[in-house]
């Protein structure tokens, strides 16, 4: 079944207030605070998640994540795990060494977050990208996420060999100036990036729904993270954001998220539009 | 079509061959169109011309969805590249999660997130394909009580995916490709005062 979902004819109303239910429990057993998540996709993933555990409705999910902590860390998997890649989007990382690099150049010292990070690839590209315009050096990026799981993931710089061909693709549309090989060694199981990639990256556990600002930083990278947000959860990540970032500090969302719609449009100018890449106002 | 308050979606499918099909049902839509056309192409991440060769061919409005924003009748969506679409009460949600069956957007995700959100009030078109993606979907569409629509294959530039949504939904209004704009826009539909305050 390539759509999970309840079954035909299940009460919509019912699965509203059981999904509610399942979610308050969850904040107040764990402390995730899931319910402000956009509805629609969250109930996709509660559902494959019911009929993974071979359960019938989200009311026994509910019993079994409360009473047995294995299956809120695989939920929890379901629900913060998005799939990305290395160089996702090449076009953003073209623009961001056009337009953000020249102005990163002109600090001493440059702090980075990139928030909601999941198993790293993206970070793994921003670390090559200041590597390569000289910038890494002087470079922390803090990268985190809501689930422990996949930041392990992210420190073990182990990544699916049969995906180098693409990422190499995408390396070289977003500018790579070097081989991308150069980056990894491939191995039985898997590619094994270098050491060197991570030494100025610091992994750590951060929830953007209920934690708050821990630095301040020159660039927040936050990207196809807010489209898993309802509104109200988005604004109160972008007010995190703004009050994290720096004076002309710069902050880059997905491609198709955009702070038109937020109550935090005035407060930045885009450098590129069509890639979301705004600069903090004074 | 059950006697009810109206349909207040129609989300559409399509894949290859697309392009032209979709002009001529847009096309054929007059500027009072009373619903929100949700459309899911299936494209390469970085094509960008679509919106303004549907754009060509309407005095409709026609947008590429952005996260969380707002439904409105009369207007075009379109879903971005390698985004799956979904829909909310009143708006749209993206996620990235792994493509369905290749796909990414998917037909049946978005056509499954209409039936779970507008039940029995959403309408799903089936155009010319080369896959078998939107079946389930609109069959899930049919069973929430939901009007499915399949464009007569004999008319279709790949007869693939009509063929294949019309197996899985055989008491589907099957109609020619000329035939489904005006079909649309005969579909009772709530009166504009039900839409919340429209912008713009």
């Amino acid at each position: 079944m390539s759509l999970p979902d309840a079954p035909p004819g299940y009460d919509r109303e019912l699965e509203r207030l059981e999904i509610q239910l399942l979610l308050e429990g969850i904040y107040r057993h764990y402390g995730f605070d899931f319910r402000s998540y956009a509805f629609s996709s969250l109930r996709r993933r509660l559902w494959k998640r019911v009929h993974a555990e071979g359960l019938s409705n989200v009311s026994e999910l509910q019993a079994q994540v409360l009473h047995t902590p294995a299956v809120m860390e695989r939920l929890l998997l379901d629900l913060s795990v998005n799939v990305t890649a290395m160089f996702r989007d090449p076009g953003f990382y073209l623009a961001f060494r056009q337009t953000v690099v020249p102005l990163l150049r002109t600090y001493p010292f440059i702090r980075v977050w990139h928030a909601g990070c999941s198993t790293g690839e993206e970070v793994y590209s921003m670390a090559i990208l200041l590597e390569e315009e000289g910038l890494y050096e002087r470079t922390r990026i803090y990268a985190t996420d809501i689930n422990e799981v996949v930041l392990q993931k992210a420190r073990s710089r182990i990544f699916p060999l049969e995906k180098m061909q693409e990422y190499t693709q995408n390396y070289l549309r977003a500018g790579g100036t070097r081989s991308f090989s150069e980056y990894y060694t491939a191995g039985y199981d898997g590619a094994l990036f270098q050491q060197s990639l991570v030494r100025n990256v610091v992994f750590a556990q951060h929830n953007l729904a209920t934690d708050s600002s821990f630095a301040e930083f020159n660039v927040v990278v936050c990207r196809n993270v807010l489209i898993y947000f309802d509104r109200a959860l988005q604004n109160r990540v972008l007010r995190l954001f703004h009050e994290s970032l720096v004076r002309f500090g710069i902050l880059a969302l997905g491609s198709k998220e955009s702070l038109s719609l937020s109550h935090a449009e005035e407060l930045y100018e885009a450098l590129s539009a069509k890639e979301k890449i705004y600069r903090r106002l004074g | 079509m059950a006697a009810h308050a109206g349909y207040r979606v129609v989300v559409v499918g399509t894949s290859a061959g697309g392009l032209t099909a979709l002009r001529t049902l847009v096309g054929a839509l007059a500027p009072g169109f009373a619903l929100p056309l949700v459309v899911v192409q299936h494209r390469s991440r970085d094509s960008e011309l679509l919106c303004e060769l549907v754009q060509e061919c309407t005095r409709l409005h026609v947008s590429e969805v952005v996260d969380k924003m707002d439904m409105q009748p009369g207007r075009v969506y379109l879903a971005p590249p390698d985004y799956h679409l979904l829909l909310e009460e009143g708006s749209f949600a993206l996620s990235t999660e792994a493509p369905v069956r290749f796909s990414r957007p998917s037909i049946d995700v978005t056509f499954a997130s209409a039936a779970d959100t507008y039940g029995a009030a959403t309408v799903g078109v089936v155009l010319t394909g080369a896959n078998h993606d939107g079946s389930a979907g609109l069959r899930r569409i049919a069973d929430g009580g939901g009007h499915a629509v399949v464009q007569e294959p004999a008319t279709a530039e790949v007869r693939v995916m009509p063929a294949a949504a019309l197996a899985a939904v055989p008491e589907a209004r099957v109609l020619p490709l000329a035939q489904i704009g005006p079909h649309l826009a005969h579909l009772p539909h709530p009166p504009l005062a039900y839409w919340p305050e429209l912008p713009r």
